[in-house]
C-alpha cells in the first residue's frame, strides 16, 4: 500500500514481456498437445489407406469371414478377432478377482512391514518385458500345463454340457487358454496397483463409520470401499483389458498361431497382434499386406470401443450415485 | 487423582478402570478411570492432543483397525471387559455407535445409508425396514427434510443434514451408547444448534459421550464433564460443579481461558 509505484515505462515493458512469455508458453503447450492428436490421426489415416485394397476386395464381410489363406489371397479377420477377444476375456476373468484380492490385502489387512515389499514386488512384475513372459510361457508353463493341468481339466469338465467342448482336443500346452493365463499374469500387476491406489483414497473416517455400525472388513469393502472407488476400479480393469488386447510378443509365443476357430480353448488359435507379428516380415505386397493393415485397423477400433464402453460405465456410475 | 471417580447419581453403563493407551511407544492415556452414567450426557473437554478422542475411540475399539495402537486396563460394559481380546468387536460397535467430526455418509442413497447398518444384524421385511428408517430419521429430526428424497444420494445433502443422517444411521442400529467425536466442529451455528437440541432429546433413550472443543457446548448439553490434559483425567464431575467450582487449578485455568 505504501510502496512507491515503479516507473510507468518499466512497468509497461514488463507487462509486455510477461504477455509474450505467457503467449509463448500457451502456444508451446498447445503444439505439444496437438502432436498427440496428429500422431493419432496419422496412424488412423495411414492404417486406413494401406488397408483400403483389402477392404475394397472383401468389404465389411472381412470382419466375419473365417478364412486366412495366403496362397488363395483370401483373407478374413474373424479368427484373429476371436482369438484376441477370447484370450483377453480369459485374462480378465482370472486377473480381476486376483488383483482385487491383492489390492484388498495390501490396503486393508496386510501387516505394515509387508506392505512396502509386496507393493514393490507387484510393481516390479509390471516392469518385466513381455518377451520374458512369452519365453517362460512357452518353455516352462506350457509343458507343465499340458502334463499336470490340462488332462485333469479334461476329465473333470470334459463331459459337462456346453462348457465340456471348451476342454476338448489334445492337451498340447499351447493354445488359447494358455495365452489367456499368461496374459492374466501380465495384466495382474497393472490392475492390482491401480486398485490399490484407488482403495487408498477412501477417507479413513468413512471406513471407520462403516466399522462403527458393526461391519466386518468384507462388508466395509463391498458396501463402502467399492462404491466409493468404482470409477477408479473400472479404469484399472480397462487399463488391463487394453493391455491384454494389444499384447503381442507373449501371446505370439504361446497361442499356437493357427488361423482358425476351434471351439476348444485347448486348441491353438491366433490373435490380431500375433498375426501381425508373425506375418508382416514375409508378407507379399498386395492383398496380404493390405489385409494385415486392415487387421491393425480392426484392433484400433476394438480398443477404441473398449475405451468408449469404460467411459460410458463411469458416466453411468456417476449419474446413479445421485446429483 | 487417578483413583476411580464415581459419578454422583445414576447407574454406570461403562466403567473405565486404569486405562492406558499406547500409539506404538507413545503413551496417549495414563491411568484413566471414570464411569459413564446411563442415559446421561458425558462431555470430554481439554486442549488438542489431550487424549479425549483417543479415550472415546477405546470405547468401541476403533483403534483396533490400526496396527501399533493398543489399550491396557478395563472398560466394563454389562460385566464384560471390552478390551478383552475375545470380545467380538463388531458386536461392540453395534451396541456402541459412533459419529465423527466430519459427516461421513456412505456412497449410497439416504434410505440405504440407514437400512445398511440395520440389515447387518436384523432380518426384517421391507415394510418394517421402511418404518425403522422413518423412525431413525424422525429421531434425528431429519424426516421432514429427507422424506421426499430417500432415494437420493446421501452425498446430496448439506453438511448439517449429512451429520444428522449419520446420527440417524447410528441410532437406527439401536445402540445403547452413542459416541460423538466433535460432531459439530465442521458445522455452521444453526446446524450446531439443531444437533445440540437433538442430543438433548436423545439422552432419554441413549447414553451419550461427546468430545468437544467448545466449552460452552459442554456446559450447555452435558450432565457430566471430564477435563483431560496430557493424557490424564484431571477432573471429572457434574458439569455445573466443574464449570462453577472446579477443584483443580488446571481445570480452572482451562475453562477460564488461561491456556489451551
Amino acid at each position: 500500500m505504501s510502496e512507491v509505484a515503479p516507473p510507468v515505462d518499466l512497468h509497461a515493458s514488463q507487462v509486455r514481456k510477461f504477455k509474450i512469455q505467457d503467449m509463448l508458453f500457451h502456444q508451446v503447450t498447445l503444439v505439444f498437445a496437438f502432436i498427440v492428436l496428429a500422431a493419432l490421426a496419422g496412424i488412423l489415416v495411414s492404417l486406413a489407406i494401406e488397408a483400403m485394397p483389402a477392404l475394397k476386395q472383401f468389404g465389411v464381410a472381412f470382419l466375419w469371414t473365417d478364412v486366412w489363406s495366403v496362397p488363395d489371397d483370401e483373407f478374413g479377420a474373424l479368427s484373429a478377432i476371436y482369438g484376441t477377444v477370447v484370450t483377453s476375456v480369459i485374462a480378465l476373468l482370472i486377473a480381476v478377482p486376483i488383483s482385487f484380492g491383492i489390492a484388498l490385502f495390501l490396503t486393508e489387512t496386510c501387516p505394515v512391514w509387508l506392505r512396502r515389499p509386496l507393493g514393490m514386488a507387484i510393481e516390479l512384475l509390471a516392469g518385466v518385458p513381455s518377451i520374458i513372459y512369452g519365453i517362460w510361457g512357452l518353455f516352462v508353463f506350457a509343458p507343465l500345463f499340458a502334463e499336470h493341468v490340462q488332462p485333469h481339466l479334461q476329465t473333470a469338465l470334459g463331459d459337462v454340457p456346453v462348457i465340456g467342448g471348451w476342454f476338448a482336443g489334445p492337451p498340447i500346452g499351447i493354445g488359447i487358454l494358455t495365452a489367456g493365463i499368461v496374459l492374466s499374469l501380465m495384466v495382474i500387476p497393472f490392475v492390482a496397483s491401480v486398485m490399490r491406489d484407488v482403495f487408498e483414497t477412501v477417507p479413513a473416517p468413512l471406513k471407520e463409520s462403516a466399522y462403527g455400525v458393526g461391519c466386518t472388513t468384507w462388508e466395509v469393502v463391498v458396501n463402502v470401499v467399492l462404491p466409493y472407488t468404482r470409477v477408479g476400479v473400472i479404469g484399472g480393469i480397462m487399463l488391463g483389458l487394453g493391455r491384454a488386447l494389444g499384447e503381442t510378443m507373449a501371446v505370439t509365443f504361446v497361442i499356437g498361431n493357427a488361423n482358425r476357430i476351434v471351439g476348444s480353448l485347448f486348441a491353438p488359435g491366433t490373435s490380431i497382434a500375433s498375426t501381425l507379428a508373425n506375418e508382416f516380415g514375409e508378407a507379399d505386397p498386395g492383398l496380404h499386406i493390405s489385409s494385415l493393415f486392415a487387421l491393425g485397423l480392426v484392433l484400433f477400433i476394438i480398443t477404441f470401443i473398449v475405451l468408449a464402453i469404460s467411459r460410458w460405465l463411469i458416466q453411468r456410475g456417476v449419474a446413479k450415485q445421485g446429483k | 487423582m487417578s483413583a476411580p471417580q464415581q459419578t454422583a447419581d445414576g447407574d454406570a453403563i461403562l466403567e473405565v478402570r486404569d486405562l492406558n493407551f499406547f500409539y506404538g511407544d507413545f503413551r496417549g492415556l495414563t491411568n484413566v478411570s471414570l464411569d459413564i452414567a446411563k442415559s446421561r450426557v458425558t462431555a470430554f473437554i481439554g486442549p488438542s492432543g489431550c487424549g479425549k478422542s483417543t479415550l472415546l475411540r477405546t470405547f468401541n475399539r476403533m483403534y483396533d483397525l490400526y496396527p501399533g495402537q493398543r489399550a491396557e486396563g478395563q472398560i466394563n460394559f454389562h460385566g464384560n471387559n471390552l478390551l478383552d481380546k475375545k470380545q467380538d468387536v463388531n458386536l461392540v460397535r453395534a451396541k456402541i455407535g459412533m459419529v465423527f467430526q466430519k459427516p461421513t455418509p456412505f456412497p449410497m442413497t439416504i434410505y440405504e445409508n440407514i437400512a445398511f447398518g440395520v440389515r447387518l444384524y436384523e432380518k426384517m421385511p421391507k415394510s418394517e425396514m421402511d418404518d425403522r428408517v422413518e423412525w431413525a430419521l424422525r429421531k434425528a429430526a431429519m424426516w421432514e427434510e429427507a422424506k421426499d428424497k430417500l432415494q437420493q444420494s446421501g452425498l446430496s445433502l448439506s453438511g448439517g443434514q449429512q451429520q444428522r443422517l449419520c446420527i440417524a444411521r447410528t441410532i437406527a442400529v439401536k445402540p445403547e451408547i452413542v459416541l460423538l467425536d466433535e460432531p459439530t466442529s465442521a458445522l455452521d451455528p444453526i446446524s450446531t444448534a439443531k444437533i445440540e437440541e437433538l442430543i438433548n432429546e436423545l439422552k432419554a433413550d441413549y447414553t451419550i459421550a461427546i468430545v468437544t472443543h467448545n466449552m460452552q457446548q459442554a456446559a450447555r448439553i452435558s450432565d457430566f464433564t471430564a477435563f483431560m490434559y496430557l493424557g490424564e483425567l484431571i477432573e471429572f464431575g457434574k458439569t455445573d460443579t466443574l464449570f462453577i467450582k472446579p477443584k483443580q487449578k488446571q481445570t480452572e485455568d482451562y475453562i477460564t481461558g488461561r491456556f489451551g
